[in-house]
């Protein structure tokens, strides 16, 4: 069975700048396909991009970009806004900036089953109060008359799903879902996407720089630097072997509770990121790399060590130890 | 036993807030009978989500709030009776956000030098000298003093604000979620650098932060708040190992550690949030306590003190 979501050799730029560069990725159907990176590696905007939804000041290109096997490069903007908000929708960080302020809880949901499906009203709020109940919230009949600021942000996020659920999207792509979250209520949330996909059979693109969140929510992970998917991989494998030097580094910067001792260094990586701009040629990795080589700053080769992965680098597995 | 650096003796803090021109005013709970102390060496880790008041007692610790009561000693003297240049040899600050907490049109070089000037008696020499010292230590090329904030990264301006913490000497950092801002990588070279720091120049932290793993990485003693109490305090070994307060066990078992096939746990906390405008009678904790029996919303639960630290819980049996 073919993806939900197929992203090939994405590229997006602003200006000079080359935000993304061949990107690809899939999401399957009840699948959590996790996209993790540090700030500005390209995956919110892969993100947008997926929607159609990027700042006009950018450039978008891509070999192939597919849902449920149709292209939606080519659609214009009208069959792309049917497409978001029915079949893929999407949850951001903070609830609060893509509520309106201005309407309650049940208008807003309502008005997404009012446009996309053209229902009454009347039939848009029960569907709304269902959902409010689906995703949790006790008394939903009280909260569809309540703004979004007399709610806390946990119950705001809540209501985000809710409204995503509306018209029964296949995809849901949720941009750092329980960022702003505390731990606690980020457990609740992520249990809640868990619990809903099982049972709607959604496909989700979760983006986060969480770690932690992707080793307990993921099916597939993609790892993002500097622009690109430097690994991708079944979520165990990657934890238990990873193959990109940058992935390595990023796991031993994670303080593991139980697992490293106090005044023993984190492992880090040095350095920083570097500006990628277009024509930059060679690994973005290889100034931080302790394994960089001369042959890395030329083209870069795809490795497959095992089915199901793929990472971006000359440095074949058996060659990866640091001596 | 030797005496201790912080000592924090029942401060409470209230604020009086209004919503909107005719809202009633709102009597908002901050922080209420805290007591606490940082010994020598120590790193104190204070831990809790947002609105316990763990920023709230930061700002008192540093002088920067007076409390509604109770008071603040910093090495045994009442911080109400040390004049702020002394103040600023004893103890400095380390905020979460290096973008909002540098001066954005200075000078890296001013900015850390501004403790020093401000103390006045050094050369401009010395200062300078000072300074290229400090900003090579925290990992900075001295002729990065030149710049502004805004052409730094987040960890270059994270360094940038310990440089100035530390460029005193003070005896005491507290570090209010230092790495919250950062990319995990960045993360962890501020969290290496802090702990080269404590042991290079002997100094003792107050670490306050949401992030349980970090605070177990860095901390030797750890403090739980909750709504404005601290509802358990333990060596960290201890209370990392063997959580007693439920609001303890609860946060520990929802930290997402990086192992996959463990899932999403269950907090059993249901979707009341803590709320310090309305703050709920009996134990605090009882609106979301998974085990709450009836006593819990009638009573406020006294604090055990015991060998094995401190616990404010009904069902927790003294030790």
């Amino acid at each position: 069975m073919s993806a939900l979501l197929e992203v090939e050799e994405l590229d997006i730029s602003f200006g000079a700048l080359s935000a993304v560069r061949g990107a690809s990725l899939e999401v399957r159907r009840g699948e959590t396909h996790c996209l993790v990176g540090e700030s500005g590696c390209g995956k919110s905007v892969t993100a947008l991009a997926v929607m159609g939804l990027l700042p006009r000041n950018s450039v978008r290109q891509a070999r192939r970009l597919a849902f449920d096997g149709k292209d939606i490069l080519s659609l214009d903007e009208k069959g792309l806004s049917r497409l978001r908000g029915d079949r893929m929708a999407m949850i951001f960080q903070e609830p609060m900036t893509s509520l309106n302020p201005a309407y309650t809880v049940g208008s807003q949901m309502a008005e997404v089953l009012v446009r996309h499906r053209g229902a009454s009203k009347r039939a848009a709020l029960d569907r709304a109060a269902e959902l409010l109940a689906r995703v949790r919230i006790t008394s939903p009949g009280m909260r569809l008359g309540q703004y979004p600021h007399q709610l806390s942000g946990g119950l705001r996020q809540r209501v985000m799903i809710a409204m995503a659920l509306m018209c029964d999207p296949e995809l849901l792509i949720a941009d750092e879902p329980t960022t702003a979250l505390d731990v606690t209520v980020q457990a609740q949330i992520l249990r809640l996407l868990a619990d809903l996909q099982k049972d709607l059979g959604l496909a989700i693109l979760l983006i986060t720089h969480d770690l932690g969140v992707v080793a307990r929510t993921a099916h597939r992970v993609s790892v993002m630097y500097a622009g690109e998917v430097v690994e991708s991989s079944p979520v165990d494998r990657l934890f238990n072997r990873p193959m990109h030097p940058y992935t390595r580094g990023l796991l031993s910067c994670v303080p593991v509770p139980g697992k490293v001792r106090r005044d023993q260094p984190l492992g880090s990586i040095p350095g920083m990121v570097p500006h990628v701009t277009q024509g930059f040629e060679g690994c973005a990795f290889r100034q931080r790399c302790a394994l960089a080589r001369p042959d890395c700053s030329g083209p870069i080769g795809r490795r497959r060590p095992e089915a199901d992965r793929v990472y971006l680098c000359q440095i074949a597995p058996e060659e990866m130890t640091v001596s | 036993m030797s005496a201790p650096l912080i000592e924090v003796r029942d401060v409470g803090r209230v604020f009086n807030v209004r919503s909107g021109l005719l809202g009633q005013p709102k009597r908002i709970v901050a922080v209420d009978g805290v007591s606490l102390r940082l010994l020598p060496g120590e790193v104190l880790g204070v831990v809790g989500e947002s609105g316990c008041g763990k920023s709230t007692l930061a700002k008192i610790i540093l002088g920067l709030l007076e409390p509604s009561e109770g008071e603040v000693l910093i090495d045994g003297r009442k911080l109400s009776g040390i004049d702020r240049r002394e103040r600023a040899q004893l103890i400095q600050p380390v905020f979460q956000d290096p973008f909002s907490s540098l001066n954005p049109r200075r000078r890296v070089r001013d900015i850390v030098a501004l403790p020093l000037v401000a103390q006045g008696g050094a050369s401009t020499a010395e200062v300078r000298s000072r300074v290229d010292g400090m900003l090579e230590r925290v990992g900075l090329d001295p002729a990065m003093g030149e710049r502004l904030p805004a052409q730094l990264s987040g960890g270059q301006r994270q360094r940038v604000a310990i440089a100035r913490a530390l460029v005193m000497r003070p005896r005491i950092v507290v570090c209010d979620e230092p790495t919250s801002a950062l990319d995990v990588s960045v993360q962890a070279q501020i969290l290496n650098l802090l702990a080269e720091l404590r042991r290079e120049f002997g100094l003792s932290y107050l670490f306050i932060s949401h992030n349980l793993a970090v605070v177990e990485h860095v901390a030797s003693e750890v403090a739980v708040m909750y709504l404005g109490r601290i509802v358990e305090r333990n060596d960290a070994e201890s209370l990392f190992r063997d959580p007693r307060h439920p609001y303890t066990k609860a946060l520990l078992a929802s930290v997402l550690t990086p192992e996959p096939g463990l899932g999403i746990p269950e907090t059993g906390l249901g979707e009341t949030m803590p709320d310090p405008a309305n703050v709920p009678p009996g134990c605090r904790f009882h609106p979301r306590c998974p085990q709450a029996v009836e006593r819990c919303g009638r009573e406020a639960p006294e604090t055990q003190l015991g060998a094995r630290g401190l616990v404010e819980c009904h069902l927790v049996a003294a030790a």
